[in-house]
């Protein structure tokens, strides 16, 4: 009996001190003795850094069966740093086959180990070669989307530098537009207020941009004509641009002495709160013209219904799609998407905006092209189940949709 | 990222003073918003630190402006409507409820009135905050998006009028929606054999929300995504200056 | 009473108050009566339904709560249903709010739904409510490099890591599905593009009628299912009924269906007359 102690001490301290020798073979941290005919353990353990990200992040996956007679518990995802330091990071469902470590460093290998707990134990232990997680300079996936912008872009500055050499550009005329010196007009000879709201959203939204765009141009028209404007906004940052916007157009047209920080004010950020604010204003002040340009949502019928019950000259403008409708049904006339942000090109005459307007309609030109020649190449694949049509109609799917 | 934040901060202050510059005054804000522009555009195609980085710390600063600049519309509010009532301008009364109401819910909201711990979120159970966002705001904004079903009548009475042929297919696709969103589209044509499901008004009405109406959408949404494009890039580039106040640089 | 030009003149510019008095008195009534209805689930419910029917239990489903009280009618049934659901499915629950007003909604689904009907399940290991935060599409966007930067707490103020369902979420890629209950912006629509998208992440949802046609275009590719409206709140109801009959009791969105078929045909009634209106003045 006291020989076999000393004998399992000995060989203990021996292990003890040659197991660096071996440090890559017992990586691992619970080597458990178990019924393998019964309990499966995850195989092809494989570690890869993930392209097209900042790094950081790793994924693991490895394979095991969705089915067994016995299902693990619950499968444990072990990390090894510099080979030797092993780190329990994660415990994922049995039906889970890839784990995304996202605590990992650029430049360090890593090696992982997936092990699978059984009630009785557990069973599992490879070591994955090692990944290093790296940062891309850029994201190829994203190379359609960069071209597709590219052309677009050259189309638009194209325009404005062709137009910088003295050619003129024809731009059609928007019925809303035009409507807005009539009905400044109008409410000038019924000498009422003229109510503008540019949107319910903040200085981030492009459409609050196109908005107080307009309303610099009917700043100018209400000081000329000496008809009071009132514009109340739903955000703080649009009350101090459009301020600013306000004060320039009195200063533009000759009239400093009419504007007012008043004419500007905030209501409240809250959506419903800013409606019914508007709706009391409306009621009460009766303006004579009602232009709402800018981003909406619910309250675009809610104010065009109050706005056409007190029988105001209604202009719209949105870029918002679900509330394009509302607004047809209530105003009389309804800027449509694009034609928002054209109106500050028609409004200011300025060659440069109307020209960046022909770029955008080059632009349209080319996605419909595209549109075109991807819906032909489709039906001709379906049709004729031909590979070649198949192979273009796939190129030209997966060139617009960015994976 | 620390020379870039060195640089936007540069860029920043240059902003501060030259607001006190007149000549610089706009010519500032257009190289930030150049500057900072190039920069997000650019940070979308590269994944690597610190631009991804960037694009987050942006869209943070952009809330604490937001929130700061709460300030000012607060204090506008406030202002304008107790000079109303100081002037004693027409219907000023209605401007006490607003301030009592802005003070009210100021207060009980700063110093979480009925909150037994201070540390308590500000929408806790027991505390007046709550009360008063269940009794008072909730009803409230129920009641003002519920006048939408009151006014969609009323303008679809207006408007739905078969004035023209285009009208009058839009009146039918109306009401093919407006039934095939209710149970009455499945009673009323179940009877349909198969061959005929097609006209079925539940499938009608998702024919029309899935081809016609979306076809029409993705029209509206890619002439908006242009529109956006390119109103954006007049704004990088410092052509569109309106927003600035005005055309002068 | 003579059907004469003057008649049909009056009634073609009748006063709207009469027009929002009949709507007020067919929505009231159905709902005094108590009148309920079925409703036959559309393609694009039913897949909502089916892919969550096939998630593995212990999927990481992330459900945001993108309204508030205004539209409660439309949106709360669908995030109650589609918490029922998932909590059936033994799918671990991570409710959010990208609205400051979704807190209280996902505070009723964890009283009224999961409370009652899941005894057993429990908080942190389960299901959990992360609350909101602000930031709106900027949130997203932050989410989807780091969840825990974000979120170190969740609503109540409880540290995030002291939660074991919250040990293997780093960033929204860790979620097997996204769900997102909306009413406006930020919500169904920018989940689709700054997290679906960018991180191949299945997202579905539901939002307000009136929003819906703005997602349809999304469908399928990019957006596995929706549930548009009360008619897709009530759709899902039928579809969790069929599976887990338990849920009758929680019914909402069905229970509403009758004022919604009563004052959609009270609507067409009046563009009939409307145009019947039109035709008579236009004739003489």
């Amino acid at each position: 009996m006291r020989f076999k102690s000393t004998y399992w001490f000995s060989l203990s301290l021996l292990l003890f001190f040659i197991h660096p020798l071996f440090a890559n073979q017992v990586l691992s941290p619970n080597p458990t003795v178990t019924n393998p005919f019964v309990e499966v353990a995850p195989e092809n353990v494989v570690a890869k850094d993930l392209p097209n990200n900042s790094g950081k992040v790793l994924q693991v996956s490895w394979n095991f069966p969705d089915t067994l007679p016995i299902m693990p518990r619950t499968i444990k995802i072990y990390r090894y740093e510099h080979d030797t330091i092993s780190k329990h990071i994660a415990d994922v469902t049995p039906n889970v086959k890839s784990f995304l470590d996202t605590s990992v460093m650029n430049g360090i290998p890593y090696r992982y180990s997936v092990q699978a707990e059984y009630p009785t134990g557990i069973v599992g232990g490879l070591i994955s070669e090692p990944a290093i997680a790296k940062a891309e300079w850029f994201d190829r996936s994203k190379i359609n989307l960069f071209v597709i912008a590219l052309i677009l872009v050259s189309f638009i500055l194209g325009y404005i530098f062709y137009s910088e050499k003295g050619q003129r550009l024809f731009i059609r005329k928007i019925a809303g537009i035009q409507a807005i010196e009539e009905a400044v007009g109008r409410a000038t000879e019924m000498g009422k207020p003229v109510l503008f709201v540019p949107g319910t959203q903040d200085m981030d939204n492009v459409q609050t941009i196109a908005g107080l765009t307009i309303l610099s141009s009917v700043a100018k028209m209400t000081a000329k004509y000496e008809t009071k404007l009132d514009v109340p906004v739903s955000r703080s940052i649009t009350m101090s641009t459009g301020r600013e916007t306000v004060h320039e157009a009195y200063l533009a047209a000759g009239r400093p002495d009419l504007y007012s920080d008043d004419i500007v004010h905030y209501i409240t950020d809250e959506q419903f709160g800013f409606v019914a604010a508007i709706d009391g204003i409306m009621v009460r002040d009766r303006p004579a013209a009602c232009i709402y340009m800018g981003a909406f949502f619910a309250e675009s019928l809610i104010l065009a219904e109050t706005g056409n019950g007190i029988g105001a000259i209604q202009i719209a403008g949105t870029a918002m799609p679900t509330q394009l409708p509302f607004f047809v049904a209530a105003c009389d006339y309804t800027l449509i998407g694009e034609e928002l942000f054209a109106a500050s090109a028609y409004l200011s005459g300025d060659k440069r905006s109307i020209a960046s307007l022909k770029g955008q309609d080059m632009g349209k030109a080319f996605a419909i092209v595209l549109i075109a020649v991807t819906a032909l190449f489709s039906t001709l694949s379906v049709i004729t189940g031909n590979e070649f049509f198949t192979n273009i109609s796939t190129f030209l799917l997966n060139l617009t949709i960015s994976k | 990222m620390f020379f870039l934040t060195l640089l936007l901060l540069l860029l920043l202050g240059s902003v501060g003073l030259a607001f006190f510059i007149r000549p610089l005054r706009k010519f500032f804000p257009l190289l930030l918003t150049l500057f900072t522009g190039l920069l997000l555009v650019v940070a979308l195609f590269i994944p690597a630190q610190p631009f991804p980085k960037l694009e987050e710390e942006f869209s943070m600063w952009f809330d604490v402006i937001a929130v700061f600049s709460f300030i000012l519309g607060g204090g506008n509010l406030l202002r304008v409507h107790l000079m109303k009532i100081q002037q004693k301008k027409r219907d000023w009364q209605y401007s006490i409820v607003t301030v009592t109401g802005f003070v009210i819910v100021l207060v009980i909201g700063l110093f979480k009135v009925g909150s037994k711990n201070w540390s308590d979120p500000y929408l806790a159970q027991g505390t007046a905050f709550k009360w008063m966002y269940d009794a008072v705001f909730v009803p409230l904004q129920a009641t003002i998006f519920s006048l939408l079903a009151f006014f969609v009548a009323s303008a679809a009475f207006r408007a739905f009028r078969a004035k023209t042929r285009e009208a009058t297919i839009l009146l039918v696709a109306a009401f093919i929606i407006l039934i095939g969103r209710t149970p009455v589209g499945v009673w009323l044509t179940s009877w349909l054999p198969n061959p005929l499901q097609f006209f079925h008004i539940p499938n009608l009405s998702t024919w029309i929300l899935s081809v016609p109406n979306m076809a029409g959408q993705r029209a509206i949404m890619i002439g908006i995504a242009l529109g956006i494009i390119s109103t954006s890039l007049k704004m990088i580039l410092g052509i569109e200056r309106s927003w600035l106040g005005g055309d002068e640089s | 009473m003579k059907f004469d030009t003057t008649f049909w003149m009056k009634l073609s510019q009748i006063d709207r108050r009469w027009i929002f008095l009949v709507i007020a008195i067919t929505v009231a009534l159905p709902m005094v009566l108590g009148i309920d209805f079925t409703a036959v689930p559309a393609p694009m419910v039913e897949k909502v339904f089916q892919t969550i029917q096939r998630l593995p239990a212990g999927s990481k489903v992330l459900i945001s709560y993108d309204y508030g009280p205004s539209t409660v009618p439309e949106n709360q049934p669908m995030a109650d249903a589609l918490v029922f659901h998932l909590l059936s499915k033994d799918c671990k629950v991570y409710m959010m709010a990208v609205w400051a007003t979704g807190e209280r909604q996902s505070q009723y689904t964890i009283d009224h739904i999961v409370k009652p009907s899941f005894p057993n399940k429990e908080y942190g290991v389960d299901y959990i409510d992360l609350g909101f935060k602000a930031g709106g599409t900027g949130l997203i966007n932050m989410l989807f490099t780091s969840v825990k930067r974000m979120y170190t707490t969740d609503r109540t103020g409880n540290d995030i890591q002291s939660f074991p369902m919250m040990s293997d979420i780093e960033t929204l890629k860790n979620f097997d599905m996204i769900l997102s209950i909306s009413s406006g912006a930020p919500g169904l629509k920018e989940w689709i593009q700054f997290a679906g998208d960018r991180g191949n992440i299945p997202v579905a949802g539901g939002v307000t009628a009136v929003q819906a046609t703005e997602l349809f275009p999304y469908y399928p590719r990019q957006m596995f299912g929706l549930m548009a409206g009360l008619q897709g709140a009530a759709e899902y109801e039928s579809l969790v009924i069929h599976m887990y009959p338990k849920f009758f009791q929680h019914r909402s969105a069905l229970r509403k269906m009758a004022p919604q078929t009563v004052a959609h045909l009270a609507i067409i009634a009046f563009v009939i007359i409307g145009n019947i209106a039109y035709f008579m003045t236009r004739k003489k």
